[in-house]
């Protein structure tokens, strides 16, 4: 009996040991946890640079921002990632320094479902908002109209659909119609899941793209990714400046371009309906949250060595895969945030 | 002398361990280690369920604080101004899970009964091994399936003809929009009916065949058997399978989430989008950036819990009230 046991006991701690050794002598891990928009990017990211550096392993869960940033501020993970910048209360919640790393854009596109009408639609802020808050009901009301000469607009209800999940897409889009509505500001408010006045929930942009399909004379919003890479068709956007800019990597990564001369020194800041002529303007950031003073010197000079990387080589593959990335002007200022880094 | 002693002490140690070993062989006989086992694994269960509920109590405290009753009385939830209330989900959750049970029932007895006593061996057979297939399919794939096909489907035939020539009910008002209550409840159906059917197969199958014989003796025709032999012999194991396909409709997220609407909102209408507890646990839970909107979804959590002990408790209620006085068979008029 005993022998049994015993051997039981040495062959479990034999085990225990072989796994903890095959750990501790495979390559540095870095593990981050965050937003599920830049995911198919930094994953894209990961697998490359381990090629560049094959003595550390980049580990992302795409577990979500919410989840992103309550990781990073306990300190579960080496770096987060979030759509929505911190508060000022959670980043003094935090037990130490946190910088927000901008790495790309995303746009939002507004899709819709107009039987006789393929492409061509063009909204106005005040219109989209309207159309949200359920006070524009019908697609020939004379405010869509007046901005749509040349398109037949049917006499039937508005459908509208929104993201049922909390998600980055919905804080970008209900971010730009609180700046652009006072109504919406007041009544809605911006956040990942708000209290929606109208319209369906669909789950994820597959969710809202299919009840868009599938129902006649409906609106929603999905991500410029989603949209292009489904051919979807989106409507044109009247922008800060007053022209109707259709969404594309271009125009996405204008916003940044055009928030530059008023870019805080953290980063933290909303690129909805920024200026500039060709400037969509339903836009924003995606960030990565490192602390300023790391506390593993190796898994800190890995993670700067490899921001470094991301800035230059990796900026170039996001257009491929339709993310808008950085204008030249960011990327020397974050340049700049990532040297103050220290480990 | 002294060497006597000795080894007097010798054989008196050895007795004594002798009989030490054989009262350690007591303690870790088999059997004993066995019952201690089995006492360790029934324990866990409940340790994991009452650290559950405690995990929960503690992590929506915030919430129980600010909101009190009127959490589950309140139909407003709004993450941006913190103010929640479940009503919405909870209305979804039991009513969706009910009308499923209501039309799950009979569909998934009366295969029993055809698998069972009506029909050839193999046709028996293939029926209840395909009705077991459905059982094994992901609810993701019903939820993909509900979206893509059932949703459009009724969006473009069935909810129209329900406007057109029922509009006058309240169950049929408004406009189709495919994904509603009523996508919820036929998903729901679709996958409560194989753990009904399988169960209540299992059920009349157990049952003595000399029932059958004596019924089909006294003059009884096939329905009459089945009737009055058949089903009140059952009855309490049919129930059982129902109160199972409840449990499943009432915890079911994805399939429910991907076709319901994911509106909060009380409406009489089954073709108006809806709200369940899991689907918004599952939709706002990874997002969640302020302490009070995690606590209020911990909340729900906790809520679902209740309503599932309660659906049980009384499950198991009707059971008993049912199955006392009838064990045997049913009375004939």
């Amino acid at each position: 009996m005993f022998k049994n046991f015993f051997r039981t006991i040495l062959i479990c701690s034999a085990l225990i040991t072989a796994a903890l050794a095959g750990r501790a002598s495979a390559a540095t891990l870095v593990n981050g946890a965050g937003a599920t928009f830049p995911y198919p990017l930094y994953s894209k990211w990961f697998s490359e640079y381990a090629k560049i550096d094959p003595s550390v392993k980049f580990n992302y869960q795409s577990i979500g921002s919410g989840g992103g940033i309550k990781q990073t501020l306990a300190r579960t993970v080496d770096f987060g990632a979030t759509d929505k910048f911190l508060t000022d209360a959670q980043l003094k919640s935090a037990p130490g320094k946190i910088l927000h790393i901008p790495t790309v854009m995303g746009a939002v596109v507004v899709t819709y479902n107009i039987p006789g009408i393929g492409k061509g639609l063009r909204l106005t802020p005040d219109v989209l908002a309207d159309i949200y808050l359920g006070k524009i009901t019908k697609w020939n009301d004379p405010r869509i109209v007046s901005v749509n000469k040349g398109l037949k607009l049917p006499a039937n209800a508005i459908v509208v659909v929104h993201r049922s999940d909390g998600s980055g897409t919905s804080a970008i889009f209900t971010d730009y119609l609180s700046s652009v509505s006072a109504d919406w500001k007041r009544k809605v408010g911006m956040g990942a899941s708000v209290n929606w006045p109208v319209g369906l929930g669909g789950k994820g942009n597959e969710g809202v793209a299919g009840q868009i399909k599938n129902v006649k004379n409906s609106i929603g919003y999905v991500e410029l990714a989603y949209a292009f890479e489904n051919k979807l068709p989106y409507s044109a956007i009247r922008n800060a400046s007053g022209n109707f800019v259709e969404p594309t990597i271009k125009s996405t990564s204008a916003a940044a371009a055009g928030a530059a001369k008023s870019m805080p020194a953290d980063f933290r800041i909303s690129l909805v309906n920024q200026p500039g002529k060709d400037t969509y303007p339903i836009v924003g950031f995606t960030w990565l949250l490192v602390y300023q003073q790391q506390k593993d010197a190796v898994k800190g000079r890995k993670l700067v060595e490899f921001l470094n990387w991301e800035l230059k080589k990796g900026q170039k593959m996001a257009a491929a895969i339709l993310y808008a990335p950085l204008p030249e002007k960011v990327v020397k200022m974050v340049e700049n945030t990532i040297k103050t880094i220290k480990y | 002398m002294e060497k006597e002693s000795s080894t007097g002490r010798k054989a008196v140690s050895a007795e004594q361990s002798v009989s030490q070993t054989r009262s350690m062989k007591k303690i870790l006989s088999g059997d004993s280690i066995f019952k201690g086992i089995t006492i360790c694994f029934a324990l866990s269960i409940l340790f994991i369920l009452l650290l559950m509920v405690y995990e929960m109590g503690r992590e929506s405290f915030p919430s129980i604080r600010q909101f009190g009753l009127k959490f589950i009385t309140s139909s407003t939830w709004d993450a941006v101004a913190e103010d929640f209330g479940a009503l919405p989900f909870i209305y979804g959750s039991v009513i969706s899970s009910l009308l499923a049970l209501l039309l799950a029932t009979p569909l998934s007895v009366g295969t029993a009964i055809f698998v069972t006593e009506i029909s050839q061996k193999r046709i028996g057979g293939i029926i209840s091994a395909l009705v077991e297939l459905l059982a094994a399919i992901p609810s993701v794939i019903y939820g993909l399936w509900g979206v893509l096909v059932m949703a459009p489907w009724l969006q473009r035939s069935v909810q129209p003809f329900l406007i057109d020539h029922f509009g006058y009910l309240p169950f049929f008002q408004g406009a189709p929009y495919g994904v509603s209550m009523m996508a919820a409840v036929i998903i729901l159906m679709i996958m409560i009916v194989p753990i009904i059917t399988s169960i209540s197969k299992e059920v009349l199958m157990a049952i003595p065949q000399s029932q059958r014989e004596a019924a089909v003796a006294l003059g009884a025709t096939r329905w009459e058997m089945i009737r009055m032999a058949v089903l009140p012999y059952g009855r309490s194991g049919i129930l059982g399978a129902v109160i199972l396909g409840l449990g499943r409709a009432i915890g079911e997220t994805m399939a429910v989430t991907m076709v319901i609407g994911n509106t909060p909102q009380i409406s009489l209408s089954l073709l108006s989008p809806a709200y369940t507890m899991p689907s918004v646990i599952a939709n706002e839970f990874a997002e969640t950036t302020t302490r009070m909107h995690s606590a209020a979804l911990m909340e729900i959590g906790l809520i679902l819990l209740a309503v599932t002990l309660l659906v049980n408790v009384l499950a198991r209620l009707l059971v008993w009230s049912v199955t006392r006085g009838t064990a045997g068979g049913g009375r004939i008029q």
